[in-house]
């Protein structure tokens, strides 16, 4: 009888799975559905060189010729269904049933749209027919408005400004990022709109986007109208997940795992954005979007799968996210708290070169780095000795 | 040849700069007599991240953005995100002057291609 692990979801995570299922010997049937036609492809450009031009879709791919090694079933532009654990199948959108013996949930995450409406010029941006479409309206001298100043909205309206676009960045709290970065450090980055000509209000949130068909602008919350050719909504993401809704997988703002990525079904395991893990680092379930988890949750998730012992290197779990804007390097590792205590350790905040560690305790529990990528992979590698042992 | 600057100047299990028609990364690996110097391409091949900012283990480095790491001795990554390697390039050493010697292949990451090892 031949072996059969399905990977629900066509992106890093999926990807990821599907090599770390070879690398770890296992030979039988691999079956990889993804929702999106197109073939795995990196996402972090799609809002940044992409979006400029400057990279095209077939430089985004994620699979090398070394991959035809891995011998996988792709159903491509198919999404799954139904997932039944009694039968031990998935069901996708054309009816095929997957007998498997295993199965990795990497269904990721859609973005969240401003409301229901879907006037020409109002844009979300997660796949590359997203920034296709957006990229045809980013035209020198049109007028965007960005709802959210998240790291998709920030990076749109740096992209965006760079390209002779002028940008209005509408923001609902009253400094962006400030829960994750903490109110100095994010203030430094919220800064990095205004130093570029790119007006931002803060505290305020959009009540509804006005349209005659087309955009032709924003009514924010205050009243105030925004006249706008393009509008983007960069308000997050939420997990692919409500197909898995009665199949009996525990679902927690995600799909529920813990540390190894065994969710509560055997033979059922969930990595990235789909998944709300238990997190050795924090002690927390939480889901991330982050990419590096996207790319490295599955090496121990595939190994619980396959009864294995997870590897070795557990450094990834120091929860890791970076962003480029305005040409600076920001990247941020660890997990910060209220009343955590700032030092700059390097530079100063005034600056677009410095490196910030937050302690509790005494402790580095965090760092962030802008422009500092040297010093910054050095904590950061500090900050995994704080794992408790894996054993 | 380009001339890196002095041995002694290259800090132990770090990177350097240095601009030819691409950046290119020179690391000394070990100290001393022991030491090693090698050159390699600094444009992570996965996503733009300057390599001779990453750290330095095992004869590798480690890509400051993603983590990708790559052997100095040959260019080849390891690990899952990309498999193309970087060009790695000849390191001349003479009365304690670092030179690099440019390998003059196109970056084609195709199997079979010759690696210079330096």
């Amino acid at each position: 009888v031949t072996r059969t692990v399905t990977v629900v979801g066509g992106s890093l995570a999926g990807l990821s799975s599907a090599r770390a299922l070879r690398e770890r010997g296992f030979d039988g049937r691999v079956v990889v559905v993804g929702a999106e036609p197109r073939p795995p492809y990196d996402r972090p450009p799609l809002s940044k060189d992409f979006l400029a031009g400057t990279v095209t879709a077939d430089e985004l791919a994620l699979l090398s010729p070394d991959d035809d090694e891995l011998d996988l079933e792709w159903r491509l532009g198919r999404a799954a269904t139904r997932l039944d654990p009694a039968a031990r199948t998935v069901e996708l959108d054309d009816g095929e049933r997957i007998a498997s013996d295993g199965v990795v949930l990497a269904t990721g995450a859609a973005a969240r749209p401003l409301d229901d409406s879907a006037p020409d010029g109002l844009h979300t941006l997660r796949t590359v027919a997203d920034a296709e479409a957006l990229r045809e309206r980013l035209r020198p001298g049109a007028r965007l408005v960005v709802v959210g100043a998240g790291f998709v909205g920030a990076e749109v309206a740096s992209t965006a400004s760079a390209l002779g676009v002028t940008v209005t960045v509408v923001e609902q709290a009253s400094i962006p990022f400030e829960r994750a970065l903490g109110p100095d450090v994010a203030a430094v980055c919220a800064r990095l709109h205004e130093r570029n000509g790119v007006t931002v209000y803060t505290g305020v949130g959009v009540r509804r986007v006005l349209a005659n068909g087309a955009v032709r602008g924003v009514e924010l919350a205050d009243e105030r109208m925004l006249a706008a050719d393009v509008v983007v909504a960069g308000l997050g993401a939420r997990p692919c997940v409500d197909w898995l809704v009665g199949s009996g997988v525990e679902l927690d703002g995600g799909v529920r795992t813990d540390a190894g990525g065994a969710t509560n079904l055997p033979g059922v395991v969930a990595v990235g954005d789909c998944a709300a893990s238990y997190r050795r680092y924090t002690g927390t379930v939480t889901r991330l979007e982050h990419w590096t988890n996207a790319a490295q949750q599955p090496a121990e998730a595939v190994a619980t799968l396959l009864g294995q012992r997870p590897p070795a290197h557990p450094a990834y779990e120091v929860p890791y996210f970076w962003s480029d804007q305005y040409g600076c390097r920001l990247q941020f590792a660890g997990h910060r708290e209220p009343g955590d205590r700032v030092d700059v350790v390097e530079g100063d905040l005034g600056s677009t070169s410095f490196l910030a560690v937050y302690r509790r305790g005494g402790e580095p529990v965090a760092v962030f780095g802008m422009n500092q990528p040297r010093l910054f992979g050095r904590w950061r590698r500090q900050l995994a000795a704080r794992l408790p042992s894996m054993d | 040849m380009i001339s890196v600057g002095a041995l002694d100047d290259i800090p132990t299990d770090e990177g350097v700069r240095i601009q030819a028609d691409v950046p290119i990364a020179v690391f000394r690996v070990g100290t001393g007599t022991e030491s090693e110097v090698y050159a390699i391409d600094d444009t992570c091949t996965h996503q733009r991240a300057s390599l001779a900012d990453g750290w330095v283990e095992d004869c590798k480095v480690e890509c400051p953005l993603h983590s990708v790491c790559f052997d100095l001795r040959t260019g080849q990554p390891d690990g899952l995100l990309t498999k193309k390697p970087v060009r790695t390039h000849q390191v001349v050493v003479s009365d304690g002057q670092v030179y690099v010697r440019l390998s003059t292949e196109v970056n084609q990451p195709e199997e079979g291609r010759e690696v210079e090892v330096a």
